[in-house]
């Protein structure tokens, strides 16, 4: 029986398809009868679709002016 | 039994967008751009620079830390970048290129400001990130202190509703070991897949995704600190 700490820790392995056909069913077995588990893989998994949910910041744009006149420079030089 | 989230597809998580910003399906793609910009061609390369610029800027602030100096590495890179374009062979996705000499940059630069800043006495890898579970677990692996449910905020929705869910998560995230960072963010913030990263950041597949737990394990726990009900 795969206890919850080995679980947690195989978790990311599980969410990408790299458990071998055995520990998958060990881990899904586990899964079935363990509320706690559940929770932290539910909150895992929210984690992750959270974090591509993240905006980025813009670009400050004398950074981005910058950019583009180092490119006309170099454009002029070569 | 516990409701739903058991026999999850595996897949279903980091499915979604498997589109990056780099390959939106209308317009040129960065290749086609990158031959225009050899040929002078400004309006392609500010096309590539707004495309892939705010996913640069982010990935070198994690790794460097000061704003300031991920903006010179941003400029570095893209400087690096038009000048080594020519040389570019292909051999690989023009974005994981970029991503490269952005995370090769940002690394030297954060080696040179550790060795000059007395205060910063860890290397920038940074020691192995303490494990935020340890004190979670009996001796015989079961859990001591069991995750409870988040207040309000099991859904993303919820989370990023709550203004400091994101600013929860970005402070997470600067407080990882930089490869950690780079690794969470592009593969969970970014969309990319495995392969791409690894490709990118130069590190085996194994690796990427022990980073990639130790990264998604710290950024729950932050959050589990802020919203869990316990």
């Amino acid at each position: 029986m795969m206890t919850c700490k080995e679980l947690v820790a195989l978790m990311t392995d599980y969410l990408e398809g790299k458990l071998s056909a055995a520990d998958r069913s060990r881990f899904e077995a586990h899964v079935d009868g363990c509320r706690a588990c559940v929770t932290y893989l539910n909150q895992l998994k929210h984690t992750i679709t959270t974090l591509g949910r993240v905006p980025d910041e813009p670009i400050p744009s004398p950074v981005r002016d910058e950019l583009l006149q180092r490119f006309r420079d170099w454009k002029k030089r070569a | 039994m516990p409701k739903d989230a058991r026999k999850g597809e595996p897949q279903a998580v980091s499915a979604p967008r498997t589109l990056g910003q780099g390959t939106t399906p209308e317009g040129p793609t960065d290749e086609e751009l990158a031959a225009r910009v050899l040929l002078g061609d400004e309006d392609a390369f500010t096309q590539l620079v707004d495309r892939h610029s705010r996913q640069m800027l982010w990935l070198a602030r994690t790794i460097v830390r000061e704003p300031a100096l991920a903006e010179e590495v941003l400029q570095e890179t893209w400087l690096a970048v038009f000048q080594g374009l020519k040389d570019f062979e292909h051999r690989s996705r023009l974005k994981t290129w970029l991503f490269r000499i952005v995370t090769n940059r940002a690394r030297t630069r954060a080696q040179r400001e550790a060795r000059s800043t007395p205060m910063s006495s860890l290397s920038p890898e940074g020691e192995p990130s303490r494990d935020p579970l340890a004190d979670h677990f009996t001796p015989r692996g079961g859990w001591a202190v069991p995750p409870t449910p988040w207040d309000g905020s099991d859904s993303p929705e919820a989370i990023l509703e709550r203004k400091e869910g994101v600013a929860i998560i970005a402070t997470a995230i600067a407080a990882l070991p930089p490869m950690q960072a780079a690794v969470v963010s592009l593969r969970d913030k970014e969309g990319w897949t495995a392969e791409e990263v690894c490709e990118a950041l130069e590190i085996s597949e194994g690796n990427q995704r022990v980073l990639l737990h130790r990264a998604r394990t710290a950024i729950r726990a932050a959050l589990d600190a802020a919203f869990s009900r316990r």
